[in-house]
């Protein structure tokens, strides 16, 4: 592996449509990302931040620009190849939770294992220890119907751990969920931050990004500006609630404590 | 439905084989004259006699008659034939014995009744071997049971009393004449050869002159044999195209499941693909599946096939031929339909764009 920057994106841009329809999403995107970052990217709706997550995801291919992940030029790969960097490299969790609705919490959890062709046995084990991780062991049999939302993202996240990836993406995972439910979230994603998984996370609220150690602002289909060294929160109970992000009233309620878990 | 065609072919090529194979029937016609001229007993003797290659010829006259015992009326008809006759058609007999020589020759009121007749008449108790019934006005005894030979073409043939030729002549008929007559010959002898020697026999006989039609119609039971064969044959190669085309029509009927399950399920068509699913993970799935459910549904319509043809062939009293070619062939046929009307919802699937069935509700 490359000891370099995990991301690069240099110049991409992003047309959809074609001729007086066309639109330009992304119109010359620059952005290095560190391997162990914790990037939250924020703006205006419509600024391209899902256009770029997409990108980074391998889901979708610029229209011009160099996408490097962990050094490959992802824009020159096939479908196929894609697929392959995302079930080696990547974990996703969408702000739907998008869970399989007819099989259970571990069921979804190995479901990433399948595609890896790992046996059932390592599976099983694989994913209750995915699902540990998030706490739901209990839930284990459980149907997504007969989880809370919050149930169910921490269901998404097992099953975007479960193959050890490098890098997490999340686009505005907390978007569904309330602030209480919101910043158990976060503050398990700093965990997970902490023992070297780069995330790469999509939100509109600053209370969500002050966990971020780097913000990127999208405006217009251009990086607007990069904090980095961002006044990052503590995750679990510490006391640094001084900055900016604690200024949301539901998360001050906590007390010393700015988190609820 | 394949398998009951089977069964009617079976069913009436057993019936044909029970006429006999290698044998004529001659019967006279009217040809050119306006009236119908009977064989009679010396015809018989001749084509007995003078065709090579023959091995027997029977001759039958029949008619209508009351059957009367204990005071039971019964309508029938007596069939004057010679002990040949039941093997040219292949009648076995119930209980009872055959002609003897002498009564064939002295023409004694004995008789052959069949089941019908025995049920109709006779107590269900008592043999009706060695009892006394009267034809009109003609006493028999009767000497044998024959075995049932089954109803063909709504004519009940088991409703029939066989008594000795030259009896029925004198008694019934009061002449010579011959209804028609079996002729049997030798298998190693060509059908068309003896047909031919059979037909100048006969011409001349009734003197026919060169020019004039043949006032007789000889037909060869092969022939029988082989033109129901094959009207059952082309019915059965269209019971197979109804079978056919209603295997299409299930064929698109699982297609558009399959179609409707990929929209319906486009939300996990992508999170598959987000994960890292390849296209053709998502297609051989789609596919699988599709031929699972084929299979299953091939099972089941075996099973149900089987159980209406048990029913129908009883109730149409055919007899139920079991073909496991056409049963495996009906699974591998439903497999197939499940690759091939399962490959366009699984190609369709596997090449969603995984952001759209994400965003896809
Ligand atoms: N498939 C598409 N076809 C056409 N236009 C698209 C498509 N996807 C995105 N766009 C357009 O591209 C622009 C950027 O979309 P994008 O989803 O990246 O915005 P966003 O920053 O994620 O917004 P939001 O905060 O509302 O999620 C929008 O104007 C959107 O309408
Ligand atoms: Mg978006």
């Amino acid at each position: 592996m490359t000891t370099g920057p995990i991301i690069e994106l240099e110049k991409i841009t992003k047309t959809f449509g074609e001729g007086t329809a066309a639109f330009q999403a992304l119109k010359g995107v620059d952005l290095t990302i560190e391997r162990g970052d914790f990037v939250a990217v924020m703006g205006p709706s419509g600024s391209g931040k899902s256009t770029t997550m997409n990108i980074l995801g391998c889901l979708d291919v610029p229209t011009s620009g160099v996408f490097r992940f962990l050094g490959t030029e992802v824009q020159s790969l096939t479908r196929d190849q894609r697929s392959l960097l995302r079930r080696k490299y990547l974990g996703f969790v969408f702000q739907g939770f998008n869970l399989l609705a007819r099989t259970t919490a571990v069921e979804n959890v190995e479901l990433p294992l399948v595609y890896r062709g790992e046996g059932k046995a390592a599976r099983r084990e694989a994913a209750l220890k995915a699902l540990d991780r998030v706490g739901l062991v209990p839930w284990a049999e459980h149907t997504p119907a007969e989880l809370s939302g919050g149930q169910q993202q921490r269901v998404a996240i097992a099953r975007a751990l479960v193959t050890d990836p490098e890098v997490l993406l999340a686009d505005e995972p907390t978007g569904n969920l309330d602030s209480e439910r919101s910043v158990e979230i976060m503050e398990f994603l700093a965990e997970l931050n902490a023992t070297g998984i780069t995330i790469l996370m999509v939100t509109h609220e600053p209370e969500m990004a002050a966990f971020a150690k780097t913000v990127v602002h999208f405006k217009d289909g251009l990086v607007e500006r990069i904090e980095r060294d961002h006044h990052q929160r503590e995750p679990v109970g510490a006391a640094r609630c001084s900055a900016r992000p604690c200024s949301s009233p539901s998360v001050r309620s906590g007390g010393t404590s700015c988190a609820a878990f | 439905m394949v398998t009951l065609g089977r069964g009617v072919t079976a069913d009436i090529e057993e019936q044909i084989s029970s006429l006999g194979s290698n044998m004529f029937i001659v019967f006279p016609v009217q040809g050119d004259r306006d009236q119908l001229r009977p064989f009679d007993e010396r015809d018989v003797e001749a084509v007995r006699e003078q065709v090579a290659g023959v091995n027997f010829v029977a001759g039958q006259v029949e008619s209508q008659v009351t059957a009367i015992h204990n005071g039971q009326n019964w309508r029938s008809k007596v069939e004057g034939v010679n002990n040949e006759f039941f093997d040219a058609r292949g009648i076995k007999l119930d209980e009872g014995r055959r002609f003897s020589e002498r009564e064939q020759q002295s023409g004694a009121n004995v008789c052959i009744i069949g089941p019908t007749v025995r049920d109709e008449i006779f107590l269900a108790s008592q043999s009706p071997v060695g009892e006394h019934m009267r034809l009109n006005n003609v006493s028999c005894q009767v000497i044998g049971v024959f075995a049932t030979r089954g109803a063909v073409g709504g004519s009940d043939d088991d409703n029939a009393i066989f008594m000795p030729l030259t009896n029925v002549q004198r008694r019934f008929t009061g002449n010579d004449d011959i209804g028609y007559m079996v002729v049997a010959y030798d298998p190693s002898y060509s059908s068309t050869a003896m047909s031919h020697a059979l037909v100048s026999l006969l011409r001349e006989r009734r003197v026919l002159l060169e020019g004039q039609a043949n006032d007789f119609d000889i037909v060869d039971t092969a022939e029988i044999n082989e033109t129901v064969a094959s009207t059952v044959g082309t019915m059965t190669i269209m019971v197979a195209a109804i079978a056919a085309i209603s295997l299409v029509v299930g064929g698109v009927g699982i297609m558009n499941i399959m179609l409707v399950s990929v929209t319906e399920r486009t939300r996990e068509i992508g999170i598959r693909l987000a994960i890292g699913a390849l296209a053709r993970e998502v297609r051989m799935q789609f596919l699988t599946e599709a031929v699972v459910l084929c299979c299953f549904g091939g099972l089941v319509g075996i099973l149900f096939g089987f159980a209406l043809s048990l029913g129908l062939s009883s109730l149409l009293g055919v007899p139920y031929v079991f073909d496991p070619f056409i049963n495996i062939l009906s699974f591998a046929i439903s497999a197939l339909i499940g690759i091939i009307f399962g490959y366009f919802p699984a190609r369709r699937a596997s090449n969603l764009d995984p952001i759209e069935a994400l965003r896809h509700e």
